[in-house]
């Protein structure tokens, strides 16, 4: 014996089809008037028009990196390399550079001469954010890569990522930082260490 | 034939053939933007013309432009086993027949030229003030009158069978096939279901039937065609839209088991007429019901010599009344398509034997009763 699979009910209005398609237009109708006749935002429409109309990506939207500046637009980054050991794309290239002697940070730290990202590389994991002790690296652009056919528009300098501002449009950070010499918080180097 | 009789009688050939080159391409733009209403879209806005530095898109009105720009480049590509001549003749003739139905299709009353601004004496008509020798808005007054519809209607169907056999492909000859039946089948409602109209009417002429749903009825109103026969408007209204082939009767073309059905094998702009072909037959569908169920160029009220309602009266010149007259036959065009596109977006195609089903189990013998059931009240309503 098979299983008996009722018949469905239906009433009388439902066979007759009409009053269904009535009904049917009725929706569909509401909806043309309503996205009709009213200010677009005050439609249902939920598309856009892409490339002129942008979505603003959520808050903690892993976009581009970027790196944050200094009170004098140099770059917060002291090569420490946390990033590029972090990452487990290695699209991270760092050579650090000695300030000059006499410089206040120098022996305090060190600056990048080059940092590289290979943005085909990365697969924007969040992990060299997640390392950087400095707030120095960020991914807080709100931009997705652009695309591109060339390979060298993906390969991103020093220049190119601290040109990038964040969501908010500053090339700060929130966290402070203290220079050398700062006497709300001397911190370490090599002539005063513990 | 006077020189007066032959340039009215070419101006009007233009106006009709300027309402439906015009609405075609609109309707196509209509069709996809109305649909994004509805299903909460914004539609087609990407053609734009570039004017210093500006883009003008006129919410999307230029795609047609740019659909027609594209058809006309396009490789016009014929089946190397096709029948070449049918093939390419296939989408004349489904095109030209729906395009000349407008021919008998009234979208005036009459203009008498040399009294433009004269106002009709009241309680009288055009042809009793100004004599017999007055232009009827309407391309062709041929004594068969609603016939000639029907007879070159008919043959649109010859078109898409053609068009299916020609292409020398089981999916086009499936779906002429499919079409065949369909549109074979449909006609016989179609003709059927406005029987109940001539006998209401007692005429054939389409000037005389709006005359008759003009002519005051009970109590100073008029009575539209969709009053005394609501029933066949219903009728005539679903066969027409069986007989456009669109959505919800939409199976010859059916895209998910035939391709593109009967013009599967077509390209270019043998492609855009078959496209265009639809849409005209959208159009003068929807005037054909204007005109035979919802009093055609009628505006309420509205007589030959002015606004009457009530027994206030505001005379108007003769011109503007038939100015008036055409503007309300263009907006009753424009509300019946409107209509037949919501439809068009609402519901979801039939199944193959429903749509016969529907046809000859339940529109037939419908269309049959209401034959029946208005000659038994006209019979009782004279005796």
């Amino acid at each position: 014996m098979g299983k008996l699979i009722p018949r469905p009910e239906r009433t009388f209005a439902e066979q007759a089809f009409v009053p269904e398609i009535v009904k049917g237009l009725g929706v569909t109708m509401r909806h043309f008037f309503k996205n009709t006749f009213n200010k677009r935002e005050n439609t249902e429409i939920v598309t856009i028009a892409y490339p002129e109309e942008k979505r603003v990506y959520p808050e903690r939207f892993r976009g581009v990196h970027r790196l944050t500046h200094r009170a004098d637009s140099s770059p917060r980054c002291v090569a420490c390399l946390c990033c590029s050991t972090a990452c487990p794309a290695q699209c991270i290239h760092i050579e650090a550079g000695e300030y000059e002697p006499g410089d206040a940070r120098y022996g305090y730290e060190r600056f990048p001469r080059v940092f590289v990202i290979d943005e085909l590389r990365c697969i924007f994991c969040g992990y060299c954010v997640e390392a950087c002790p400095c707030d120095a690296i960020r991914m807080d652009t709100g931009v997705h890569m652009p695309a591109s056919t060339r390979r060298e528009h993906f390969i991103f300098d020093k220049e190119m990522l601290m040109s990038l501002p964040g969501q908010d449009g500053t090339y700060l950070t929130g966290n402070p930082r203290h220079e050398p010499g700062d006497p709300t918080h001397p911190g370490l180097d090599r002539d005063h260490h513990h | 034939m006077d020189t007066v009789a032959l340039v009215s009688t070419l101006l009007k050939i233009l106006f009709v053939v300027l309402i439906i080159l015009t609405f075609a391409p609109v309707l196509i733009w209509a069709e996809r933007r109305q649909s994004a209403m509805i299903q909460d879209r914004i539609g087609p806005h990407r053609a734009g013309i570039k004017i210093g530095g500006k883009n003008i898109t006129l919410l999307g009105l230029l795609h047609p432009l740019a659909d027609a720009l594209k058809f006309i480049w396009k490789e016009d590509f014929i089946p190397p086993k096709a029948d070449k001549l049918l093939h390419s003749l296939a989408p004349i003739i489904a095109l030209v027949p729906s395009i000349s139905v407008f021919a008998v299709l009234p979208f005036g009353g009459y203009l008498a030229l040399d009294h433009i601004m004269d106002v009709v004496p009241p309680d009288q008509f055009v042809r009793q003030a100004f004599g017999n020798d007055v232009i009827s808005l309407q391309v062709a007054n041929i004594n068969v009158g609603i016939l000639y519809v029907f007879a070159i209607a008919g043959t649109g169907v010859v078109g898409a069978a053609i068009a299916g056999y020609s292409s020398n492909s089981k999916y086009a000859l499936l779906g002429g096939v499919r079409a065949a039946s369909q549109m074979v089948s449909y006609e016989v409602t179609l003709g059927l279901a406005i029987v109940g109209c001539f006998m209401v009417y007692d005429s054939l002429l389409l000037q005389d039937m709006i005359d008759w749903q003009r002519a005051p009825r009970i109590a100073g109103f008029s009575l539209w065609g969709i009053c005394v026969q609501p029933l066949a408007f219903f009728l005539y209204f679903t066969a027409a839209i069986a007989e456009s082939k669109r959505i919800p009767f939409d199976v010859p073309e059916g895209e998910s088991e035939l391709a593109a059905g009967y013009f599967t094998e077509y390209s270019g702009m043998k492609f855009g007429m078959f496209f265009m072909g639809e849409f005209v037959e959208v159009i003068t569908s929807s005037a054909i019901v204007s005109t035979l169920f919802l009093g055609g160029y009628d505006l309420p009220f509205l007589e030959d010599w002015g606004f009457d309602a009530f027994g206030f009266v505001l005379p108007l010149p003769h011109g503007i009344v038939v100015l008036l007259q055409v503007l309300t036959f263009v907006v009753k065009l424009v509300i019946l398509i409107w209509l037949q596109l919501m439809i068009r977006w609402s519901l979801p195609r039939f199944r193959y034997d429903q749509i016969m089903k529907l046809c000859w189990k339940l529109l037939l013998p419908l269309s049959l009763a209401n034959i029946l059931i208005t000659a038994i009240v006209l019979l009782l309503l004279q005796g």
